[in-house]
């Protein structure tokens, strides 16, 4: 992979819609929610071991926690019928758990007739609702609206707005892998898993696919997203699948996975945001959610108990990483992660991103003003994190043909085994951490404020990071020698990782140093009312916000680069 | 993936690599339910094994057969159980790699670390090593080959003991349920009990860790020092063993488990183990050259004591027993100098790991 974004138009490698895998799903729509809700009930079946005991407690927990979401947090986007449903849920099993004289096996069909119930509802309410001609009008609105936005800013005159002058793609950068993935998508099942900062990222990726000429993923958006009609009209398009994290209850749980699981064994590539939610610190996820990775593992064991042993059969992961100079949840994002002390609490969700009003008046400030973003496409992996060669063939180090199949034998069967995949999966969240920090692209700005906060961090090096945040102004001015010096250190760092092929940098890092550091400093977080970092009348570097300045510091989280500074 | 794999498992060949004495403890045992292979890099010991069923005197099992061909032993057995020394282990994974693939498990008996330095470096070049300059066997097998199903055996298995039928316990460890499974199935019997284990990194460094206090062990009964300071060293040298298995990433309950406390007092207080014979003679007044010349195998623990100290000056921790074991090893240190030091250290909080 090169740093170096070269502009390039890419052919549809599906030019017929009906080929889609996400439109040839959304044809059979009704039968696939029925597969997922009778796989779901058999899969919940299935853990509970088949113990009527269990399934009733499982069955009970499910409607309490439901009928206390429904009460203490309502949306706008839940159906009306649901206070109706759940009583009638409640009734259902109030009348099993009375009969007494019932015999065995009717209890039984009692309560797996709820347990259908229940995940039918799930499986219909997750999912997506997609139409062709949604998908094409959005794609539109995206390309036109924003490319004419992009021009009004930059081209000076009366006819700005008919310029053809800069187009989307010198805005947001396709970098990487982008023939492989192409390639890839023709032949076999994607699993895209980008980086997740921004509630922008799903609109940006949903772009970038659309851009490289592949058709739609389909992907879990979060419910919430829903709220808000601008972005239910877009996530329909997209072929969202809605994710609903207020309901965290066993059959909910599985329903998703199943349909997860189930599309990709259909051959709909699939996109999961694995860090789960949008990296409150502002670090490249570490840690991963590991919930619907799996799936992805399930699903390619469950094409080989198929047969399907070719490349027709074959999941790749692809890792992609967004790089942002901007964030615009930063100050909210920031603020929830430092309140959060360790322990995954209950809050609210976003308040920036409320109304589309809001969303409206961002994208036409962040189209009309410089700030430039770039997506890196990583090299696809198979399910345990191998590179994979052109045919789709997994390498091993030494880059020998192996058969992924071979993964899942024993006694020379292919078998499932839900121990092992937990294991398989948590291999393979690590090597999408590990490639996350490869293709990761390093921006002017992500130096800057990484410097200026080490160094303020050193000045008061017997502060923890919460007196630090709470600095009295005086103390956060650096002089802009000793910066400019540090700056250079780091930024020497940098390219010694890169040479390693550690880590990108964008092409603007290979300018001189003054060039970098005034491009970093007008661009880290440039649409905030405080911003993270400026240079004062006097010369001097400070910041104006260093909660925020920590957010963006954090990016260059995890290439040991704080070691410079002891 | 045609015929060679729909026979079941239990009638498929098991492959051994290495066969050292421990080597041939565990192909004896495995032979008694299955058809065994075992590796030898030498063809006079595979043609000792294949007409006379012996290893350098050692008697094996007739269902024993041997090869010299990596290949071969990898195309016939599933699972195979690497017994070779640390300083080795890198080198046969290497030499096995093209010919192992996904399906295969991999159960190893080393109870010694391998050193990861980039290309070209020595512990002597480097002054300071980290956590992920050093690596387990079952690191070195993960980073050289494809297989991802590793194991670990470790426990109380003095192979002396083991090869007169005497009853005897191990652990094997694993991330993977079937691992442990296949484990148990291939070895357990009457006089071997089998037991498992999630923590493989955690039983390794019980295994790894053990063999410098046996050193030590050994240094204190050539001093002639009896029973009391025996039961002093092996309980210090415990927390120790925790202190630093927790640095490296073990779990404090596999520390306390068969394949530590277990090991500890089997190897501190045995004259079959080399690790104590090593500690035995040094404080006989023998020089560690002396020593090495006239051993047949390899003592793990002086390899493990010189990675351990410089790992201890690249982290700031503090390991008494370990950094005197060195100076004695190493340094031209007298034992009765180290014990003097050791006995003037003040410890004073008897366990702070529970």
């Amino acid at each position: 992979m090169t740093d170096d974004y070269i502009k390039h138009k890419y052919d549809p490698i599906l030019p017929q819609k009906d080929e889609w895998p996400v439109v040839k799903l959304s044809k059979s729509r009704k039968e696939f929610v029925q597969r997922i809700a009778s796989h779901s009930k058999d899969s919940v079946i299935n853990i509970t071991g088949n113990n009527i005991e269990l399934l009733k407690e499982e069955l009970e927990t499910t409607l309490y926690r439901e009928k206390l979401r429904i009460k203490q947090n309502p949306w706008l986007v839940d159906p009306d019928d649901e206070d109706d449903f759940w009583a009638n849920v409640k009734s259902a099993l109030v009348q099993l758990s009375s009969e007494t004289n019932g015999s065995e096996e009717s209890k039984k069909k009692g309560y797996h007739e709820i347990l259908d119930n229940i995940t039918s509802r799930y499986a219909e309410e997750i999912a997506s609702n997609f139409k062709h001609s949604h998908y094409k009008a959005t794609r539109k609105i995206v390309t036109f609206g924003f490319s004419r936005l992009l021009n009004a800013g930059r081209v000076k005159g009366l006819m700005s707005i008919f310029s053809k002058q800069y187009s989307l793609e010198d805005k947001i950068q396709i970098i990487g892998e982008t023939e492989q993935i192409r390639n890839l998508a023709s032949k076999g099942t994607v699993v895209m898993v980008p980086t997740h900062f921004s509630n922008l990222d799903s609109i940006l990726i949903g772009w970038t696919i659309s851009t490289l000429g592949m058709p739609p993923f389909i992907y879990g958006a979060g419910l919430n997203l829903f709220n808000i009609q601008i972005f239910a009209y877009f996530m329909d398009a997209l072929g969202a699948y809605k994710v609903d994290r207020r309901k965290k209850n066993l059959i909910y749980l599985e329903t998703l996975k199943t349909y997860s699981s189930e599309a990709i064994q259909f051959g709909c590539h699939s996109l999961f945001f694995p860090g789960g939610t949008r990296s409150r610190s502002g670090k490249i996820e570490s840690k991963l959610k590991l919930g619907l990775l799996s799936t992805a593992i399930g699903a390619q064991r469950a094409n080989y108990e198929k047969g399907l042993n070719d490349i027709g059969g074959k999941v790749f992961i692809v890792p992609v990483t967004i790089n942002y100079h901007f964030v615009l949840e930063a100050p909210s994002l920031i603020k929830e992660h430092l309140s959060l002390t360790g322990q995954e609490r209950y809050y609210k969700e976003t308040d920036e991103f409320s109304t589309s009003y809001k969303i409206s008046k961002f994208l036409v400030k962040f189209f009309t003003k410089g700030s430039d973003i770039s997506v890196s496409i990583g090299k696809a992996m198979d399910i345990l994190g191998n590179y994979v060669d052109k045919e789709g063939n997994s390498l091993d180090k030494d880059d020998r043909i192996i058969d992924c199949r071979d993964y899942f034998i024993s006694n020379g069967k292919v078998t499932e085994d839900p121990q092992r995949e937990e294991v398989y999966t948590q291999k393979l969240g690590e090597r999408i951490v590990e490639e996350y920090h490869k293709i990761n692209r390093i921006f002017s700005s992500h130096l800057v404020a990484f410097t200026a906060f080490e160094m303020i961090k050193k000045n008061n090096n017997k502060m923890d990071l919460f007196s630090l945040l709470r600095l009295p102004e005086e103390d956060l001015i650096l002089e802009y020698s000793d910066f400019r010096s540090e700056c250079q250190r780091v930024l020497n760092r940098i390219m010694e990782i890169r040479s390693e092929g550690l880590v990108h940098v964008a092409p603007h890092l290979k300018q001189g140093l003054d060039d970098i550091i005034n491009h970093g400093l007008s661009n880290v977080g440039m649409y905030h009312a405080k911003r993270p970092l400026i240079k004062t009348q006097e010369g001097q570097i400070t910041t104006q916000d260093m909660s925020l300045l920590y957010f963006y510091h954090n990016r260059l989280d995890g290439y040991d680069l704080e070691k410079l500074f002891k | 993936m045609t015929l060679k794999n729909s026979s079941n498992n239990s009638d498929k060949p098991v492959g051994v690599i290495g066969i050292g004495s421990f080597g041939t403890a565990i192909a004896n045992i495995l032979a008694a339910k299955s058809k065994v292979i075992v590796y030898a890099r030498k063809q006079e010991i595979v043609d000792e094994i294949n007409q006379k069923h012996t290893v350098e005197g050692r008697t094996l099992h007739e269902n024993i057969s041997a090869t010299t061909d990596p290949e071969l032993i990898c195309d016939s057995c599933e699972v195979m159980f690497p017994v070779v020394s640390s300083s080795g282990f890198r080198e046969v994974m290497q030499k096995f790699a093209p010919f192992l693939h996904p399906y295969h498990i991999l159960i190893h008996g080393t109870k010694g670390l391998a050193l990861n330095l980039p290309d070209g470096k020595s512990l002597e070049d480097v002054n300071r090593i980290k956590r992920e300059n050093i690596c387990t066997m079952s690191e070195v097998i993960l980073n050289e080959t494809v297989v991802v199903r590793v194991g670990c055996l470790a426990g109380p298995n003095l192979a002396k003991e083991l090869s007169k039928g005497q009853p005897a316990a191990t652990v094997v460890a694993s991330r993977f349920n079937e691992v442990i499974l296949e484990g148990q199935r291939l070895l357990r019997s009457d006089k071997f009990q089998v037991y498992g284990n999630q923590d493989i990194i955690g039983v390794e460094l019980s295994g790894v860790l053990k063999n410098t206090i046996a050193i030590a062990s050994g240094a204190l009964a050539g001093l002639g020092l009896g029973e009391n300071a025996r039961g002093l060293l092996i309980s210090r040298g415990m927390v120790e063993l925790i202190h630093l298995g927790n640095a490296l990433g073990g779990q404090t309950q596999s520390f306390i488990g068969l394949a530590g406390i277990g090991d500890l007092v089997a190897t501190c207080s045995s004259t079959l183990s080399r690790n104590y014979t090593v500690g035995y003679r040094l404080a006989q007044g023998e020089s560690l050259e002396e020593i090495n010349n006239s051993m047949e195998e390899v003592a793990e623990g002086i390899n493990t004591v010189k990675l351990m100290k410089t790992f201890l000056e690249g982290s700031g921790m503090r390991a008494p027993i370990t950094e005197n074991l060195y100076k004695v090893l190493f340094e031209g240190f007298k034992v009765e100098d180290a014990l003097h030091y050791l006995m003037k250290y003040p410890f004073n909080v008897d366990i702070d790991f529970l």
